[in-house]
């Protein structure tokens, strides 16, 4: 076992761990965008499929790295937006109640 | 170590830590909207770092900068297309389209490095072989999964003659091909066999599921794509993805408990699946 695989085992190991502790007690309204949230983050293959693309040669190389960064783009990107709009349903909820309490007062 | 990587590690690092910190800060409502564009400008730094590698390495051919960018053009613009436009009500089978595309992104930067020529070491060929196969059931599994919550599958547990039968072949194909794979990197039939049987396992694990347990399947296959990415991160050697992909990995796999028991459901009887609990008439 090479150093650097050593190297990279630790790593996973311990993110592991990061990611077990990480969720803690979340409200279940919050369990869906939490796994939206999670979803665009694993979009992060997107930098794989451009490292791919940037030693593709030939067109089987070429046409792996397009179909490889044509999804990887549309996770993140989508991901990141369908997230937003969940919580956006959130926030503009939230204030609502708080203004209803105070207009009697 | 030249200045350029360690100035590159130093910046992935960072983005690795607003990952964590991003899927933190969406444990509450209050802090969920502002952890999710914590996690989004960690991603965006990744990738212009990643670019910026591209340029500096100047290995790149033309065509390889013309398929990067119609590549993230168009699939940039299905994505947000899709998230932009879908109604409210079809968000988790949209989230579980996002999540097929992304476990197949994966499991292609494993089909690249065993068939780009090169020969990969063994350790390189055992997580690539993973990497295929919960890339390849993440795929279609999710796919499956989108198809009942949408109405295009029928939503009760579908099970046929022989259902579990073919599970068992399929298993035992990818355990077969997965080994033929690491013993030959590179070998074609080997891979070959390992992506059909994966595709195949996929479908049948998620077709005798109902209905109304797919948003906690949805959080499971999402569990495997992190992983997935994991293990593309071992094949490129590449620790943000192994960060980012085991983060994902591990923590969707606690948000998969807590959601199976918001439901007073075990995983563990989910997966097996059968149970009448489709909505469906």
């Amino acid at each position: 076992m090479s150093a650097d695989l050593m190297f990279d085992l630790t790593v996973f190991v311990l993110s592991l761990l990061v990611g077990f502790e990480v969720i803690s007690k979340v409200p279940a309204t919050l369990h869906t965008p939490l796994m939206s949230g999670a979803n665009s983050i694993h979009g992060i293959v997107l930098v794989g499929a451009m490292l791919i693309a940037g030693t593709a040669h030939g067109p089987a190389g070429y046409l792996l790295a397009f179909v490889a960064m044509a999804f990887a783009t549309a996770n993140v990107v989508g991901g990141y937006v369908v997230t937003d709009r969940m919580l956006g349903m959130f926030r503009a909820r939230t204030p609502q109640p708080r203004q209803r309490s105070e207009d009697p007062a | 170590m030249s200045a350029f990587d360690t100035a590159t590690r130093l910046v992935y690092l960072a983005a690795a830590a607003g990952f964590v910190l991003g899927l933190h800060l969406m444990n509450s409502p209050a802090t969920a909207r502002r952890g999710n564009q914590l996690s989004a400008a960690a991603m965006a730094v990744a990738v212009l770092v990643t670019g910026a590698v591209l340029i500096h390495d100047d290995s790149i051919t033309a065509v390889g900068v013309v398929v990067l960018l119609a590549g993230a053009a168009f699939g940039g613009a299905v994505g947000l297309y899709a998230a932009r436009g879908v109604a409210m009500t079809a968000m988790p089978q949209l989230v579980s389209l996002f999540n097929a595309v992304g476990g197949a992104a994966a499991a292609l930067l494993a089909v690249n490095d065993l068939t780009d020529g090169t020969s990969a070491g063994t350790s390189v060929a055992v997580t690539a072989a993973l990497d295929i196969l919960i890339g390849t059931v993440t795929f279609t599994g999710s796919l499956i999964a989108a198809g009942k919550l949408q109405g295009w599958i029928p939503s009760q547990p579908l099970v046929f003659p022989g259902a579990r039968a073919l599970t068992g072949v399929l298993a035992a194909g990818f355990l077969g091909g997965g080994c033929w794979l690491v013993a030959a990197p590179g070998d074609r039939v080997a891979l070959v066999l390992l992506v059909l049987c994966g595709l195949g396992f996929g479908v049948t694990m998620v077709l005798p599921i109902g209905g109304a347990d797919m948003p906690v399947v949805i959080s499971l296959l999402n569990a495997f794509t992190g992983t997935a990415v994991a293990m593309a991160g071992f094949v490129l050697a590449n620790p943000v993805l192994i960060i980012a992909g085991a983060l994902v990995g591990a923590s969707g796999t606690i948000l998969t408990k807590l959601m199976a028991d918001a439901m007073n459901r075990s995983i563990p009887s989910i997966i097996v699946g059968g149970f009448g609990t489709g909505d469906a008439p």
